[in-house]
């Protein structure tokens, strides 16, 4: 039932299931540093619901987007900090 | 002639419950949301919501993953059913890579964050920690503790009143026995997260002794705060940080109706009344609207009882230490925001509150800690892209 789609993280191939969240589909695969902070600190989710801006990570060569608040997409290319 | 009647900004119960009001009476209505799909946090990915079948067949036209900048498109009536957000309270270690907010695990969880074989600490305080462990559970995870800031005497009266509510104290009950050996504590709460690069451990205090946990995550959230940027930004007036509405929820602003969260926090059953009194008095259908009147203030009496009962201790206060962040956006610590008098202030001398964020996480910290309140609202509401203003501002 469950389709699965490929996403490329950090030019690695990651597949997930439809309806997965990016945010979710990196916190599985080990990320634990979407971004850095202005002092250089790691940072993952915290919200969850697209308030925190903590996940944010660049989408198809778009900066600053919530990673929580986007869906998988088969091709996505996501880049971490 | 103008496309829509009602415009619903949020497409959680409030605005899904506005949108059917409306648009079953033959209104002309548009749905906006953030979000990748409707249903809010609560029925986030939850295809078998009757409410959300409903919506579907409501004729009501649905947006997803629009942000609400400072222009919203022409309508007669606008609902404001923007929701709600998570208290954040900082506690050293509260950045740290696995410490999430409680709802924000929840809405990771249904999102497809994987928790099987994890061990999670979650705590803070209200209804929203027993739905969590039960779902952290139902998924897999080993809930290593249950932490709850008030006290077992708030705790019990809130027990009492639910007595009144025999489906609301059957959820409570099924909930409990659904986390059947999971440790729960009362009046008690997380000091801190440790951990190289992600949270390991967490130090709680438990009644007058500290317990140290290890965990791969933990949830904390001390209940939740109303979205009223956008109300704000609109002229409506507020109080208390939530939107202030008359009997037939219009704001202070001609044809600007508000439901749900936004007005006060009181739950599904709220937002779903609120949301159907909203909508059918922005088609113009007060008659109906009427009707719901006695429902809604059963659920008011609700709220008053959940805000009462956990209402955040003031211990809580002291967690963050010198060194811990309060802004997580400019990364401003507590220390350097003591001294400072206002808001203002703050956000002048230090950054706090001028991030991507716009201080909708230190905002509500910095008002729990220090008492201050933001005194004005700016557009957009939220971070945009300068290309997407000019698009705007063009159309």
């Amino acid at each position: 039932m469950n389709r699965r789609v490929t996403v490329i993280v950090d030019g690695r191939p990651l597949q997930v299931d439809v309806g997965t969240t990016v945010a979710a589909a990196l916190w599985n695969a080990g990320v634990t540093a979407f971004r850095h902070s202005v002092t250089g600190e790691e940072r993952a989710p915290l919200c969850g619901m697209g308030i925190c801006f903590e996940c944010r990570v660049t989408i198809d060569g778009v900066e600053h987007c919530r990673s929580c608040q986007t869906l998988c997409a088969d091709g996505m290319q996501v880049k971490t900090s | 002639m103008r496309r829509w009647d009602v415009v619903v900004v949020g497409a959680g119960p409030a605005g899904i419950a506005a949108a059917c009001g409306a648009a079953e009476s033959g209104a002309r209505v548009l749905v906006l949301d953030d979000n990748p799909a409707a249903g809010g946090q609560i029925w986030r990915n939850d295809a078998a919501q009757p409410w959300l079948e409903r919506f579907a067949e409501s004729g009501a036209e649905l947006r997803t993953g629009c942000v609400a900048t400072d222009t919203l498109p022409e309508a007669r009536s606008y609902v404001l059913a923007t929701g709600a957000r998570e208290l954040f309270v900082p506690f050293p270690g509260w950045t740290l890579p696995g410490a999430f907010g409680l709802g924000g695990m929840q809405a990771l969880v249904k999102s497809g964050l994987e928790v099987a074989g994890k061990r999670v600490v979650v705590a803070g305080s209200g209804p929203l920690l027993l739905a969590v462990a039960s779902l952290l559970r139902k998924r897999g995870a080993a809930v290593a503790a249950v932490v709850e800031q008030a006290g077992r005497t708030a705790m019990a009266e809130f027990g009492v009143r639910l007595l009144m509510e025999p489906e609301k104290l059957g959820q409570g009950a099924g909930l409990m026995m659904s986390l059947w050996g999971v440790p729960f504590y009362t009046g008690s709460w997380v000091e801190s997260a440790m951990g190289r690069g992600r949270v390991e451990r967490v130090r709680m205090r438990c009644g007058g002794r500290v317990v140290e946990q290890d965990c791969d995550a933990v949830a904390v959230g001390y209940g939740l705060l109303p979205n009223t940027e956008l109300a704000a930004l609109l002229g409506c007036h507020l109080a208390e940080g939530t939107v202030v509405v008359d009997e037939w929820q219009e704001t202070s602003v001609d044809g600007v109706y508000a439901a749900g969260e936004v007005t006060g926090i009181g739950g599904v059953e709220k937002s779903l009344v609120e949301g159907e009194i909203a909508g059918l008095a922005a088609a113009g259908l007060q008659g109906q609207a009427q009707r719901l009147f006695a429902k809604r203030a059963k659920t008011h009496s609700f709220a008053d009882g959940l805000a009462r009962a956990f209402a955040p201790r003031a211990e809580l206060r002291k967690l963050a230490q010198t060194d811990t962040l309060v802004c997580r956006c400019e990364d401003v610590t507590r220390g350097a925001l003591e001294g400072m008098k206002s808001w203002r202030e703050a956000k002048l001398q230090t950054r706090c509150g001028m991030g991507p964020c716009q201080g909708r996480v230190c905002g509500g910290a910095t008002r729990f800690l220090f008492g201050w309140g933001a005194d004005s609202m700016r557009p957009p509401v939220f971070p945009v892209k300068v290309e997407s203003l000019i698009e705007t501002r063009q159309s």
